[in-house]
């Protein structure tokens, strides 16, 4: 009970994991190839502006708004902080 | 007969409870006065026959059905305890290959014109054996357990049944622990649903009479222990009749319906 306010409880935990897990299974995507995703993308977006790849998040959702099936359509999201817009 | 009871038992995972489930719906709904057929299709490893208590009875199997050794009625047994209720073992000494999906529904087309509902007990994993099981049935009862790995097995295998045309996918969630679920150790039965959004039908207990039955070869449906209740009421929803959750975990209250915050998949 002293843990209480300090942990997460392993309910919380095994929820967490299986969200991100279920998605990269459902749409057929290995985390690994969101990695690589990931990395091309801020590869593009350095060329224009300064962004601050360590931050930024993608994600592939089934559908708009959250979780959910049957969508047959996922979206990527990417979420990327932009530190300097003017690069030059 | 309606064409929609023709049920796949599935899960994906192994040992989170298919044969246990298979067995008390098919009495369970025997027990209601219907004609019901039990079906196993895991040739190599059966199982529903010791669950039942019908192991030295069988003559006949599946195998010897499809490859035209008897005549579909010889290799059924009657439980003699059930009126109406009726099994097909499957091979023991055979692999999965032994039958084709297009088998499994001949079988089944013929079965059906005698029984109210068809119980096909599934084996684990997604390869022929599923294909196999899955061919006939057009509804499917999904069992899991509020563990990791058997909700993400679920997972799958209900993305599989949408792939092939399923309409009506229900949830079962199987060996809860109201005691855990109440310290935060284990997930609840909403928690469960709201990341597998198909429509629940049952949650039964952890309850160590289900041992206790299997150990004697008869399904404790209908019984007074919590799984069997449990049980019983999955029973009736099948029926289509609405019955009440019982509460075993915070998410689900007393008087929370079949029909209200679960069927919102």
């Amino acid at each position: 009970m002293k843990h209480f306010f300090r942990r997460k409880s392993s309910c919380q935990v095994a929820k967490d994991r299986l969200k991100i897990l279920l998605i990269s299974d459902r749409v057929n995507c290995s985390p690994e190839m969101l990695e690589l995703i990931k990395a091309d993308i801020a590869k593009v977006i350095s060329k224009y502006m300064k962004i601050d790849a360590e931050n930024m998040d993608i994600q592939i959702s089934a559908k708009k708004g959250g979780g959910g099936r049957g969508s047959k359509n996922p979206i990527l999201y990417a979420n990327i902080p932009i530190l300097d817009i003017h690069k030059q | 007969m309606e064409n929609n009871n023709v049920i796949v038992v599935t899960s994906g995972k192994g040992g989170v409870g298919k044969t246990t489930t298979s067995a008390n719906v098919g009495t369970g709904l025997a027990k209601l006065g219907k004609k019901v057929c039990l079906i196993d299709t895991d040739i190599g490893l059966r199982n529903l026959d010791v669950v039942m208590g019908l192991e030295n009875r069988i003559v006949y199997n599946l195998v010897d059905v499809v490859e035209g050794n008897c005549r579909v009625k010889q290799a059924l047994i009657r439980d003699k305890r059930h009126p109406g209720l009726y099994l097909m073992p499957s091979a023991q000494t055979r692999d999965k290959t032994a039958v084709s999906p297009g088998q499994m529904i001949k079988v089944i087309e013929h079965l059906k014109e005698q029984f109210d509902y068809i119980i096909l007990d599934c084996p684990a994993g997604i390869e022929q054996g599923f294909q196999n099981a899955i061919a006939g049935a057009t509804r499917a009862l999904v069992v899991t357990t509020p563990e990791v790995s058997a909700i993400r097995d679920a997972d799958r295998i209900i993305g599989l049944l949408e792939a092939n045309g399923f309409k009506q996918m229900d949830l079962i969630i199987n060996r809860l622990r109201a005691d855990m679920v109440k310290r935060g150790d284990m997930m609840s039965a909403s928690d469960v649903v709201d990341i597998l959004a198909i429509p629940l039908i049952g949650v039964i207990p952890d309850d160590e009479n289900v041992v206790v039955s299997t150990n004697q070869g008869e399904p404790l449906v209908g019984k007074d222990t919590p799984a069997g209740q449990a049980y019983a009421h999955v029973v009736q929803r099948i029926e289509g009749k609405e019955v009440p959750f019982m509460n075993f975990d915070r998410g689900i209250s007393f008087f929370a319906k079949v029909t209200g915050i679960f069927h919102k998949a």
